[in-house]
C-alpha cells in the first residue's frame, strides 16, 4: 500500500498518485481506480480518463443519492492495483463499513495493493495537535496502524505556491466550508502542517527501517527501554491523552500501555460515562495500543501498583481543573504521583476538551435515595421526640440532643448520604421546635444551641460519608470477585474438555450465563464458518449474520451490532482469537433486538474470550500433535511394511519359483515339500497383510456373538495344524468357563497368530499348553510354550508392528505383523493381550484378557435330561 | 466312485488345478468360465456334482446354486473366500451341500467332494454307533466310550451328535442345528449349542486332540469328522 500524503488540500495529491498508477499501468500491473474524486480539474480528469473505472454504488440518502466505491465490485475485479482516493472518507451510512480505510483494509486483506490519498490532519495521533494551531478540528481520523504498513510519499509544494493556488481557485473546497477553512491556509499554518507531513513520513521511514532491522535480527531495542503508561478515565479529554501518549511512544520507539483504574467513582457512572471510557479505549486499540483495566481503591495506589508490574518509564496523566479547595482537602493526585512514583516520568497535560466532545458533562450524581428511608427516618425522629419528651423531666437539654444523634447516624448507615442529612435536618428543627427555649417556635437564642444544630447535621454529613465509601469498596470488592470468580469457574470448566464440539457447548452456556444474552460458537469448516454450538435452540442466523460472523473470523476484528462494522445486524461477533489464529467466532445477542452488550462488561467478555480461544487453540494443538504422531507412525509402519513385504513375500516365491523349475528335471519329495510349505508361508503373510490393512483401514465390523473358548481353540488348532507340527495341544480349560462375547473371526485369528507363534518358537517335540482361568471378574486364555521366551524387559515390544527380535528369527518364518495383529484385533474387541515368560524362564506365555463387560452369565442349554 | 464335475471358475489356473485333482480321483471333468456357460454345461451334460466359484465376471455366482439345482439331481459345492461366512451360510441355505475355502488343499476337497456324492439323494438318518479312532458313540444308549471310559450323553448332546452323525463330514449349519435340537415355540440362542459342543467335546475328544472329532465351522455351523 502506498499512501500520498500532503499537507493540505490541493497540494495535488490525487494527481501524484493518477500520475504514479498510470506508470504503474505502463509497466504491465492490471490498474484500476476504485474511487477517485477530480473536483472538476481538468488536468486530472485527462488522467482519470486513461484507467478503467469500477462503476460507484449508489447509495440513497436523505433524499440525496450518494456514490460510494463499491468494494463488492472491486474485489470481484480483483485488479493488482486500485486507486482509492480521499482515505479519511466517512461512508454513506448503510455502507459495509462506516470508514473508508476499513474498505482498503479489506481489499489489502484480499490482496489487492492500493494507492489513496491523505492529508496529514486527518491522521487520529495528530489530529489534535493540528487542531491545536489551526482551530480546525477535522471528525474524519484515520488510524495511525494503516500508515504504519504502508509506504508514504509526501506529496509536497511550498505554501507560497499552494496559496497562489487557492488564489486562482484551482483547490477544491467544499462549499460550506470555506469561510472556516480560509484562515487554515495562512502561510505559518501552512508551514506548520508541511513540517508535519514531512516529520509523519520521516518517522514511518524510521519505522519500517526499525522493523526491518529487526526482522535480520541485528539487534535493536527499544530506545533506551522506555515504556509508557498512559492513565485514561471517562473524562472529556482523555482521548487527547491517549493520542499523546501515542505520539510519545511513536517518537522514543516504545511500547506504550493505557490502563484505566477502576475506583469506586465507577459504581456511579451512568449510560454515557461508561460509554466515553469505551469510547477511550477503542481509541487506544485503534492506535494500537494496549488498554489494562485495574480496579484499586484509589488512583494513585493503583497507578503505582500498574507502573511497578508494566515496569512504566513514562507515565503521562491529564489535570482537571479542580478548585483549590478540593486540592486542598485531597491532595493532589498528580503530587502524590510525583512524589511516590521515584524513577518515573510524570507528564502532566491538562485534560482539554476537544471542539467535538460534549461540551456540558454530567457529573456523576449520587443516588436521593428511596421514599422508605425518608420515612422510617421522620418516623426515627418522631419516636425519638416522643420518647424525649416523655423523659424531659430527667433529661437536660444537651442529652436530648445526643438522643437525636441515633435517627441521624441510623438514616446515614442505612440510606447514605442525603437521608442521613434530612435526618441531621429534621432532627434538629424538632429539637429547637419541641425542645429549645422558646419551644414551639423555630427561633434560637442561645447560640450555644446554634453549635448542637450544626453537630446533629456534621454527624449526618460524616457518618454517610464513612459508610457510602465502605459500602462502595464491599461493593467493588465483590463486583471485581465476581469477575474473577466467573473468569476462575470458566477456565475451571475448559481445562478437562476435550472434544471440541462439549467445550463450544461450555462456552456458550458460560457466556449465556454470565451476560443473559443468546450465544453461538462458531468455528471454521472447510469453505465456511458453521455453528458448532448455540444457547438454546430457538434462532437461527440469517445471511446477514453469517456474512458478519464470516467478516469477524475473515477480518479477526468484531462485527455486527455495537461495533463498527455491519452494525445492522442484531448480532455481536467477536473473533475468538489466540496468537495469530482466529480460532472461531462467537456470537451474542439479546432476546429483544437489544444491545447484547453494555461498555462496561466488555473487559470481562474480552477475558473470557482469550481464555475460550486459547482453549480452543489447546485443543487444535493437541489435535496436530496427534496428527503429527499417527503420520509418524504410518511412516514408519511405511518404512517396516516395505522391507517386510520385499522380504517376506520374496522369500517364499523365490523358494517356490526355484522348487517348480527343479520339477521339470525330476520330482523329489523334498522340492514338493518346499513348495507346500513356502506357499503355506505366503499364504499366512498374505493373510496377515490383508487382517492389517483392515485394522489400518479402521475396517473392522465387529459381529458379536456367544463364543465358547473350547470351540475357539478347536477350530484354531485345527487350521494352524501345519505351523503345529511336531507339538501337542495340551488344553486346561475348566468345563465351567463361561461364554465370552467377541466376534468369533477376530478371536480366530487372534489364536491362529499365537498358535503360529508358539509353534514356530517352541523347542521341537514341546507341547503346547492352552489355558483358561477365570479370577476376579476377568478371564484369561493364555498359549505357553516351551523353548526361548521373550528377551527379559522387552515382553511387552513383542505386540509391536514388524518386530522381531535380534537372533530370534531362526529362519522360522515370521511375518512380524501377527502378534501386531493380535492385539489389534483384541483391542478392538474391547479386550487386552499379555506377553511375559514363563516363571521359571523357559518358555514364553501369550494371554488373552477378556474383562468381565465380555463374559455371558452362565446359560443352561439344557431344559430337560 | 467315479462322477462327472463341473467345474465353474474364471480363473484358468484354477480350472487347470481342480482339472488335475479330480481327474488323478478317478473324476470326468467339464469345465465353464461363467455364469451363463455354466447353466448351458449343467443342461446338457447333467453333471453329478458342481465346482462353484462364487466370484464369477458375468453373475453372483449364490444366484446361480437354485437354478443349477433345477437342473437335475447335482450336488453342488461352493468355494469361497476365507472371510465370506454370509456367503457360506447363504450357499447352504439356498441347497448347496457344502464348501470349501480358498486357498483349499486338494485332498480335503476330494474328501468333501466324496461325501457330498455319497449323502446325494440318501435320506439322512443318523447311524446307531459312530466310531472313529478309539471313540465309539453309541446313540441309542447315549453312551460315548472312549480309551474304556464311559460317558452318558444328554438328551441334547445326543440331538445334536445325532444330526451331525447323520451329515457326517458335512458341515451342518448353527440354524439346522438349533431347530432340530432344541423344537420350542422360541428360537433358542446359539449359546445353548456352545455350550452343548463344549460339553460333547469333553466327552467325545482325547485332551490333546482338541477339534478332532468335532470341527468348527467359524460363522457357519459344525462338521463332525469321521475316518477317512
Amino acid at each position: 500500500m502506498k499512501i500520498f500524503l500532503g499537507a493540505a488540500p490541493g497540494v495535488g495529491k490525487t494527481y501524484e498518485m493518477l500520475t504514479d498508477g498510470a506508470a504503474r499501468a505502463r509497466d504491465g500491473v492490471d490498474v484500476v481506480i476504485g474511487v477517485v474524486e477530480t473536483h472538476g480539474r481538468a488536468e486530472t480528469e485527462a488522467l482519470v480518463r486513461g484507467h478503467e473505472i469500477v462503476a460507484r454504488r449508489a447509495v440513497p440518502y436523505e433524499g440525496r443519492t450518494l456514490h460510494e466505491m463499491d468494494i463488492d465490485a472491486v474485489l470481484e475485479r480483483a485488479p493488482r492495483l486500485v486507486l482509492v482516493d480521499e482515505l479519511a472518507h466517512t461512508n454513506a451510512p448503510g455502507s459495509r463499513h462506516p470508514k473508508r480505510f476499513q474498505d482498503v483494509e479489506e481489499l489489502l486483506d484480499a490482496g489487492i495493493d492500493v494507492y489513496s490519498t491523505l492529508n496529514i490532519q486527518h491522521i487520529e495521533s495528530l489530529n489534535d495537535v493540528v487542531a491545536s494551531f489551526t482551530r480546525v478540528r477535522v471528525r474524519e481520523t484515520v488510524p495511525d496502524s494503516i500508515l504504519e504498513q504502508a509506504e508514504i510519499e509526501v506529496v509536497d509544494i511550498p505554501p507560497d505556491e499552494l496559496i497562489e493556488r487557492l488564489k486562482a481557485g484551482k483547490v477544491y473546497l467544499p462549499q460550506e466550508a470555506t469561510r472556516a477553512l480560509s484562515h487554515f491556509f495562512s502561510k505559518s499554518n501552512l508551514s506548520a502542517l508541511r513540517e508535519l507531513a514531512l516529520r509523519r513520513a520521516a518517522q514511518a521511514v524510521d519505522a519500517q527501517m526499525l522493523d526491518h532491522v529487526r526482522a535480520l535480527g541485528v539487534g535493536g531495542t527499544w530506545a533506551g527501554g522506555e515504556r509508557i503508561v498512559v492513565a485514561i478515565n471517562e473524562l472529556p479529554g482523555a482521548d487527547g491523552l491517549v493520542r499523546a501518549a501515542k505520539r510519545s511512544a511513536d517518537a522514543l520507539h516504545a511500547p506504550w500501555t493505557a490502563v484505566y483504574i477502576e475506583t469506586q467513582r465507577a459504581q456511579s457512572f451512568g449510560e454515557a460515562e461508561h460509554r466515553s471510557l469505551a469510547a477511550v479505549m477503542n481509541l487506544v486499540t485503534r492506535l494500537g495500543g494496549v488498554v489494562a483495566t485495574v480496579p484499586a481503591t484509589s488512583i494513585v495506589d493503583g497507578l503505582k501498583a500498574f507502573l511497578v508490574d508494566a515496569r512504566g518509564t513514562q507515565l503521562i496523566v491529564g489535570k482537571t481543573h479542580r478548585s483549590r479547595l478540593f486540592e486542598l482537602r485531597h491532595g493532589s493526585v498528580v503530587d502524590r504521583l510525583v512524589r511516590e512514583t521515584p524513577g518515573v516520568a510524570v507528564h502532566v497535560l491538562p485534560l482539554e476538551v476537544s471542539a467535538d466532545a460534549p461540551a456540558r458533562f454530567r457529573m456523576p450524581r449520587g443516588p436521593w435515595g428511596s421514599r422508605r428511608g425518608y420515612m422510617w427516618t421522620a418516623l426515627m425522629v418522631a419516636g425519638v421526640t416522643a420518647a424525649a419528651s416523655a423523659l424531659f423531666h430527667i433529661l437536660d437539654l444537651g442529652n436530648v440532643a445526643l438522643l437525636y444523634l441515633l435517627p441521624v447516624m441510623a438514616a446515614a448507615t442505612l440510606f447514605g448520604l442525603r437521608t442521613g442529612l434530612f435526618a441531621g435536618l429534621v432532627s434538629s428543627l424538632a429539637y429547637n421546635f419541641f425542645f429549645l427555649p422558646p419551644t414551639g417556635t423555630l427561633t434560637v437564642n442561645n447560640p450555644e444551641n446554634i453549635i448542637s444544630i450544626l453537630v446533629l447535621l456534621g454527624v449526618a454529613a460524616l457518618t454517610s460519608q464513612l459508610t457510602s465509601r465502605v459500602r462502595a469498596q464491599a461493593d467493588m470488592a465483590a463486583a471485581s470477585a465476581r469477575t474473577n470468580a466467573a473468569l476462575a469457574g470458566f477456565l475451571r470448566r475448559l481445562t478437562p474438555l476435550s472434544d471440541p464440539v462439549e467445550l463450544a457447548r461450555t462456552i456458550c452456556e458460560d457466556i449465556a450465563r454470565l451476560f443473559d444474552t443468546r450465544t453461538v460458537v462458531l468455528v471454521p469448516n472447510g469453505s465456511g464458518l458453521v455453528v458448532q454450538a448455540a444457547s438454546g435452540m430457538d434462532f437461527r442466523l440469517e445471511t446477514m449474520e453469517m456474512a458478519a460472523a464470516q467478516w469477524a473470523y475473515d477480518n479477526a476484528a468484531p462485527t455486527g451490532k455495537g461495533s463498527g462494522t455491519l452494525a445492522a445486524s442484531d448480532w455481536y461477533f467477536q473473533p475468538l482469537r489466540a496468537g495469530d489464529k482466529v480460532q472461531g467466532v462467537l456470537g451474542l445477542s439479546k432476546d429483544d433486538g437489544g444491545d447484547p452488550l453494555r461498555p462496561d462488561q466488555l473487559p470481562l467478555l474480552t477475558s473470557l474470550v482469550d481464555q475460550a480461544a486459547l482453549a480452543l487453540e489447546r485443543l487444535r494443538l493437541e489435535e496436530d500433535m496427534r496428527d503429527v504422531e499417527a503420520v509418524r507412525t504410518r511412516d514408519r509402519l511405511r518404512a517396516a511394511l516395505l522391507s517386510s513385504v520385499s522380504h517376506d513375500l520374496r522369500t517364499p516365491l523365490t523358494a517356490v519359483m526355484a522348487a517348480a523349475a527343479e520339477l521339470h528335471h525330476g520330482t523329489t519329495p523334498e522340492l514338493i515339500a518346499t513348495i507346500e510349505s513356502e506357499a503355506a508361508r505366503l499364504n499366512r503373510f498374505v493373510a496377515n497383510l490383508l487382517d492389517m490393512a483392515r485394522v489400518e483401514a479402521g475396517a473392522l465390523n465387529l459381529k458379536v456373538e456367544a463364543v465358547d473358548l473350547t470351540d475357539a481353540v478347536a477350530g484354531a488348532a485345527h487350521d494352524a495344524r501345519r505351523s503345529l507340527e511336531g507339538h501337542a495341544i495340551e488344553l486346561a480349560v475348566p468345563s465351567a468357563m463361561p461364554l465370552v462375547k467377541v466376534d468369533q473371526q477376530l478371536l480366530h485369528h487372534c489364536l491362529l497368530n499365537l498358535l503360529d507363534n508358539a509353534g514356530r518358537y517352541a523347542d521341537p517335540g514341546t507341547p503346547i499348553l492352552i489355558e483358561a482361568a477365570h479370577s476376579f471378574g476377568m478371564l484369561k486364555l493364555s498359549v505357553i510354550d516351551q523353548g526361548p521366551g521373550l528377551p527379559p524387559g522387552r515382553e511387552a515390544e513383542v505386540f509391536e508392528t514388524f518386530r522381531r527380535f535380534e537372533g530370534s528369527d531362526r529362519a522360522v518364518g515370521g511375518t512380524g505383523l501377527g502378534l501386531a495383529i493380535v492385539k489389534a484385533f483384541s483391542e478392538a474387541m474391547g479386550m487386552t493381550v499379555e506377553a511375559a515368560n514363563r516363571s521359571d524362564g523357559s518358555g514364553a506365555r501369550f494371554s488373552l484378557c477378556f474383562p468381565s463387560a465380555l463374559i455371558v452369565r452362565n446359560n443352561s442349554p439344557e431344559s430337560e435330561y | 466312485m467315479s462322477a462327472k464335475i463341473l467345474v465353474v471358475d474364471d480363473e484358468q489356473s484354477i480350472r487347470r488345478l481342480l482339472r488335475n485333482t479330480l481327474e488323478r480321483a478317478g473324476h470326468q471333468v467339464i469345465e465353464a468360465i461363467d455364469g451363463r456357460s455354466a447353466l448351458a454345461m449343467a443342461t446338457a451334460e447333467r453333471p453329478n456334482a458342481v465346482l462353484l466359484d462364487l466370484g464369477l465376471p458375468d453373475r453372483d455366482g449364490l444366484e446361480l446354486v437354485p437354478l443349477l439345482k433345477k437342473e437335475g439331481d447335482t450336488v453342488i459345492l461352493v468355494v469361497s473366500a476365507r472371510d465370506a461366512t454370509d456367503q457360506k451360510v447363504a450357499a447352504l441355505d439356498l441347497g448347496a451341500a457344502d464348501y470349501v475355502t480358498k486357498p483349499f488343499d486338494g485332498e480335503e476337497l476330494l474328501a468333501r467332494l466324496r461325501v457330498a456324492l455319497r449323502h446325494r439323494g440318501v435320506s439322512e438318518t443318523a447311524p446307531k454307533i459312530f466310531r472313529k479312532g478309539d471313540l465309539e458313540v453309541d446313540l441309542d444308549q447315549r453312551i460315548a466310550r472312549r480309551g474304556g471310559v464311559e460317558a452318558h450323553l444328554t438328551r441334547k448332546e445326543h440331538d445334536v451328535l445325532a444330526l451331525l452323525a447323520a451329515n457326517v463330514g458335512r458341515v451342518v449349519t448353527h440354524q439346522r442345528i438349533l431347530a432340530a435340537a432344541w423344537t420350542g415355540p422360541e428360537e433358542a440362542p446359539v449359546e445353548y449349542l456352545r455350550i452343548v459342543i463344549r460339553n460333547l467335546r469333553q466327552k467325545i475328544e482325547a485332551p490333546g486332540a482338541v477339534g478332532s472329532v468335532i470341527a468348527n465351522e467359524l460363522g457357519v455351523g459344525y462338521r463332525l469328522l469321521g475316518d477317512h
